[in-house]
């Protein structure tokens, strides 16, 4: 099966030398449908610079990420932006919810942005705020709704318009344990559909809803449970 | 593990025969700690020893059936309401192993840490799987009085003791990897040295 992310020989270089950072070193890395992989780290692992390669936020220095079998670097800017929005989905620990628009708005925002028609594009919102369990606050402003309802209108976003490619930086980092479940319940349901995801996580807890949990360390892949996948393990990093 | 005080709480409940016994452990703890029914049998004889349960006839296929007696139920209540010593903490294998991992020459204390990091993690991962399983099977009311419920809700507890205990070594284990390094770096914040340290280890793996 063809993998929905695939990061070969990456490298991120932050800076110029003598003072670069090393954020990356030669990682290759894939996830494949209907698979969830953790990616765990202490701090300035690399993890966040992983994912935020991986969503096209950010260019490596070295190496090449493809998506769906697009190569991001040969798309260019507003290829990028593309893909960001029918593509990849996006969760971030601070929801990143627009204040000033309803949770069905917001779910609707990157359908609309891409041309989908507004009618349209509020059903499909609808659509995921159902699948994420809260169709009934579809009319609500984040600022009226818990942090576990705004993640979960984050979570609709991000698979809104079936992207095939979810990419979690620390979800549930806000959200009291219980909450913090019902996210991973969420994810977990999205991949046993058929997308691929990748979390990042220093929760085990959490890394352990992955069917495979990489484990970061200086930007290289320095081991790997669930190893159902060895053939992930192919770059340099991962000896 | 009290597997004289688990048979006793179970027979206040009802009485019962050995396997019966066997099979509704199992049904609350999963097969976390596998009971044999050798193992039943002679805890029984025991407890018919000491007065805190008795034979009491045989029911119409042969079993012999358990009855928990005054004194077993006055134990069992003490049981309950005492808790668990702490006085003499387990014995930590893992623990004891790093201990000496650090102090032993030669070892590379990375490598030993990273790999039961992992089989941690696997096994946290098994322990989630089995949640997910549990949470899928069983019925919306499950916290209904019916027994069986009740048996749902005790091995999912049950696993939720085994991903806290896991989720804990794997905190403590990311503890020592991170002093450990603090300690190799001698203190000088030098993160170019501290890179270069872990080359080593990995091509070790």
């Amino acid at each position: 099966m063809n993998p929905v992310l695939k990061l070969t020989d990456v490298t991120r270089i932050h800076g110029e030398a003598p003072h670069e950072v090393l954020a990356l070193r030669g990682i290759s890395f894939e996830a494949h449908p209907g698979e969830l992989v953790a990616v765990m780290g202490p701090s300035g692992s690399g993890k966040s610079t992983l994912l935020t390669i991986a969503g096209g936020l950010d260019r490596p220095t070295a190496g090449s990420v493809t998506v769906e079998g697009t190569d991001l670097a040969g798309l260019g800017q507003h290829g990028r932006a593309r893909m960001r929005r029918t593509s990849i989905g996006y969760v971030f620990q601070g929801f990143n919810l627009i204040p000033a628009l309803t949770a069905a708005e917001n779910v609707a925002l990157p359908r609309e942005l891409d041309g989908v028609a507004p009618r349209r594009a509020r059903a499909e919102a609808r659509k995921a705020l159902e699948e994420v369990g809260i169709a009934d606050l579809a009319d609500r402003f984040p600022d009226d709704m818990s942090g576990g309802q705004q993640q979960r209108v984050a979570i609709a976003r991000a698979v809104v318009g079936e992207r095939r490619l979810i990419l979690a930086d620390e979800p549930t980092g806000a959200l009291d344990t219980e909450t913090g479940e019902g996210i991973l319940q969420l994810l977990r349901a999205r991949c046993d559909a058929g997308a691929a995801g990748v979390l990042v996580t220093h929760e085990a807890r959490h890394a352990a809803w992955a069917d495979r949990v990489v484990f970061l360390r200086d930007g290289v892949v320095v081991d790997e449970t669930g190893a159902d996948r060895v053939d992930v393990l192919t770059g340099p990093g991962a000896r | 593990m009290s597997v004289k005080h688990a048979l006793l709480a179970l027979l206040e409940q009802q009485p019962m025969y050995g396997y019966q016994l066997r099979a509704e452990f199992e049904q609350r703890t999963g097969t976390t700690w596998p009971l044999n029914v050798g193992q039943v049998y002679t805890t029984l004889t025991r407890l018919e020893r000491d007065g805190l349960a008795f034979a009491d006839g045989e029911d119409g296929e042969g079993h012999v059936i358990y009855r928990i007696t005054d004194a077993g139920r006055d134990e069992v209540a003490t049981w309950f309401t005492t808790p668990v010593g702490r006085t003499q903490p387990p014995r930590d294998e893992l623990a004891i192993k790093l201990a000496l991992a650090v102090t032993v020459p030669g070892v590379d204390v990375g490598t030993v840490i990273q790999q039961q990091r992992s089989a941690t993690m696997a096994a946290l991962q098994d322990y989630t799987r089995l949640k997910r399983q549990a949470a899928a099977g069983a019925v919306p009311d499950a916290g209904a009085d019916d027994g069986s419920g009740g048996a749902d809700l005790a091995w999912s507890l049950v696993l939720d003791s085994l991903v806290f205990a896991a989720e804990a070594e794997i905190r403590w284990l990311d503890h020592c990897e991170s002093r450990l390094r603090r300690a190799a770096a001698g203190g000088v914040g030098r993160r170019n040295a501290r890179l270069d340290e872990e080359a080593p280890a990995r091509g070790a793996r």
